[in-house]
């Protein structure tokens, strides 16, 4: 059973953010595996132990990223895929350069994070999943393989949906798919000796066509600082008056 | 000169910070009011490999030098020295005998076990008549055959009633002094062997020291670690390797007091202002972070120099004795900074206080560490 983790870097969910000419300044800031690939790799992992499987990660991003895959090594996996991408590019191209890196291997299973927590557009995986021809279940909560079927429960906003999938396919994963582990010391050691295969976008050997990006981001801004709240006083009648006259003039939305 | 730690030493310190901020620490109040270590945390901790941390990896351990161990214990500290306390007298004087005196049948016997905490470790020296005096033993250990039959008792033993392996030291020839000293692995199991009650501590609670007894207990031959006669010379050898871990653990601790004492500083409002605006709030503040920064450069200095595999008896007590000074400083002007909530036992600071106290006097107090300098001087310079 060959498994494929799809994982991303992303800033650690404490940090501040700073926009400064458009741009988000790393400058200081801490850098994590995204936490829905947590339960990705954790997945992998528990598969692998309990029925044995050769877990594969990868990444894309500036060379800083490739700390994810030693994280995910630590944890467990068991080689890594590092694609080394400086410059911004929208899902559409990554997805492209995802399959061109993985084009000689098979996986009977890819999973990813259901979504990165910068970017959010929970799209990455999905658009893999759609260019390799397998289908795709997102948002997992459970996942149960039995030969070359798998049963997998998936969050539907709350509800839980049962779907029967053949295998090979494609899952991005959600909170309450399992409890990732802590990369253990031994398992930290252990990480600098797996395998890690490093390409450069070249090494795709992608036509301009596929490397085109799509959409590409205008401008980004932090949302406006909130403002206290107010509290009417009075009786009751007049407050209602009040509210009315606030919501219709100031806030204007009657 | 490079200061910067190597990046796998701080991935490994990274990894045990999110375990300790996210498992261990949101449990300290509850370690403290039952005195134990809940069973989960213990679980997680020896699948973490903390438990591994002085052991080669050959034998299941982790395998990283003091630089890397210190940088770990740094983390442990900043939680409840309790907790830290277990898997510090395990990974230090419970293990590093076996690790650095055992023979090859000895290592492969127990490290693997000790790595894994599956099998917990501990120090027996200290006996009612020999603390300071540690070679004033009245523990004996007479050779009958391919066994040694001891006889006596030890006390204030850390980790005993946890333990399945104690590296015990009992005198084989009295007429030798130091000289007639030998040190042994005995097994909890060894018949003769018996536990004694838990002592009730001013601190560390969770982490438990009792006495242990020996009667007509039988060690085997092979169960001697190192040679016959050495026993002192490994008991300060084993001694002097824990003392840069011993200041890590309180380095660590030190830095989660100032870091409460800054916050508590900037929020807590006296005479319309935060009390961080007091010119003497500040200068505590500025007193406690100098202390800290200059016991981190000696630290991990004197780590670095058992690395090298340099002589570091005099370097090791001297951060032993500063890093228990200044934790000692440190806890006080925390308290001070705290006022009356920092003598509240519902917070941490009044804790972090009394678990303090205790570094002044184990493994070897403050004053004998100033005899050891004060010698090595002598041979220093005259």
């Amino acid at each position: 059973m060959n498994i494929l983790v799809l994982v991303k870097q992303t800033f650690d969910t404490e940090e501040k953010l700073v926009i400064e000419n458009g741009a988000i300044n790393e400058d200081g800031v801490e850098f994590i595996l995204n936490p829905y690939d947590e339960y990705a790799v954790e997945e992998a992992i528990k598969i692998k132990e309990e029925s044995g499987a050769d877990v594969t990660v990868l990444t894309l991003g500036p060379d800083r990223s490739e700390s994810v895959l030693r994280t995910a090594l630590a944890m467990g996996a068991d080689k890594a895929v590092f694609v080394e991408l400086e410059e911004e590019v929208d899902e559409y191209t990554l997805s492209k350069y995802i399959v061109a890196a993985v084009k000689d291997q098979s996986f009977d299973l890819i999973l990813g994070g259901n979504m990165a927590v910068d970017s959010g557009s929970g799209q990455v995986a999905i658009r893999v999943a759609e260019e390799m021809g397998i289908p795709h279940v997102s948002t997992i909560t459970g996942l149960t393989l039995d030969g070359n079927k798998a049963t997998v429960e998936r969050d539907v906003e709350g509800d839980v949906e049962i779907i029967e999938v053949n295998l090979p396919f494609l899952a991005t994963t959600q909170q309450g798919l399992n409890e990732p582990r802590y990369p253990s010391l031994p398992g930290i050691m252990k990480a600098k000796k797996k395998p890690l295969e490093r390409l450069s976008v070249e090494d795709l050997e992608l036509t301009d066509m596929d490397v085109t990006v799509r959409t590409s981001v205008q401008n980004q801004y932090l949302p406006p600082k909130k403002q206290a709240g107010k509290v009417l006083e009075g009786e009751i009648n007049q407050q209602v008056q009040e509210l009315f006259q606030l919501l219709r003039n100031e806030a204007k939305v009657i | 000169m490079n200061f910067e730690l190597s990046e796998d030493i701080k991935f490994l310190k990274q990894s045990i910070k999110d375990f300790i901020d996210s498992e261990v620490d949101p449990l300290a109040m509850e370690i403290e009011e039952k005195d134990e270590i809940p069973e989960k945390i213990m679980k997680m901790s020896k699948e973490m490999g903390l438990f591994g941390l002085s052991i080669p990896e050959e034998y299941g351990g982790t395998g990283i030098g003091m630089v890397g161990k210190c940088a770990i214990y740094e983390e442990l500290g900043r939680t409840h020295n309790g907790y830290t306390t277990v898997i510090g007298a395990h990974t230090g004087i419970g293990s590093v005998g076996i690790v650095e005196m055992g023979n090859e049948e000895q290592k492969r016997k127990y490290l693997p076990k000790m790595a894994s905490g599956e099998m917990i470790g501990a120090f027996a020296l200290t006996e009612p008549s020999a603390g300071s005096h540690a070679t004033n033993l009245k523990t004996t250990a007479v050779k009958k055959g391919d066994k040694y039959i001891l006889n006596g008792s030890k006390h204030y033993i850390t980790n005993a009633p946890i333990a399945d392996v104690f590296t015990v030291m009992a005198v084989t020839d009295p007429s030798k002094g130091a000289k007639g000293i030998t040190s042994f692995i005995v097994e909890k199991d060894f018949p003769g062997f018996s536990l004694g009650k838990n002592e009730k501590k001013m601190g560390l609670r969770g982490s438990h020291s009792a006495e242990i007894f020996f009667e007509d207990c039988e060690v085997p031959v092979e169960n001697v670690l190192g040679e016959e006669g050495q026993g002192y010379v490994n008991a300060l050898k084993i001694l002097a390797n824990g003392r840069a871990g011993l200041a890590a653990r309180n380095l660590g601790s030190c830095e989660k007091l100032l870091e409460m004492s800054v916050q508590h500083a900037h929020s807590r409002v006296q005479f319309g202002k935060p009390i961080f605006e007091q010119q003497i709030i500040q200068h505590y503040l500025a007193d406690m972070a100098m202390e800290i920064e200059a016991l981190r450069s000696m630290t991990y200095r004197v780590a670095w120099m058992v690395d090298q595999g340099m002589k570091v008896i005099k370097e090791a007590a001297m951060v032993k004795l500063l890093g228990s000074e200044v934790y000692n400083r440190v806890a006080d002007k925390a308290v001070q900074i705290h006022g009356g909530i920092g003598y509240i036992a519902e917070f941490p600071v009044e804790r972090f206080y009394r678990d303090a106290r205790i570094t002044k006097i184990y493994e070897g107090t403050s004053e004998i560490q100033k005899n050891i300098i004060a010698a090595q001087l002598k041979q220093q310079y005259l």
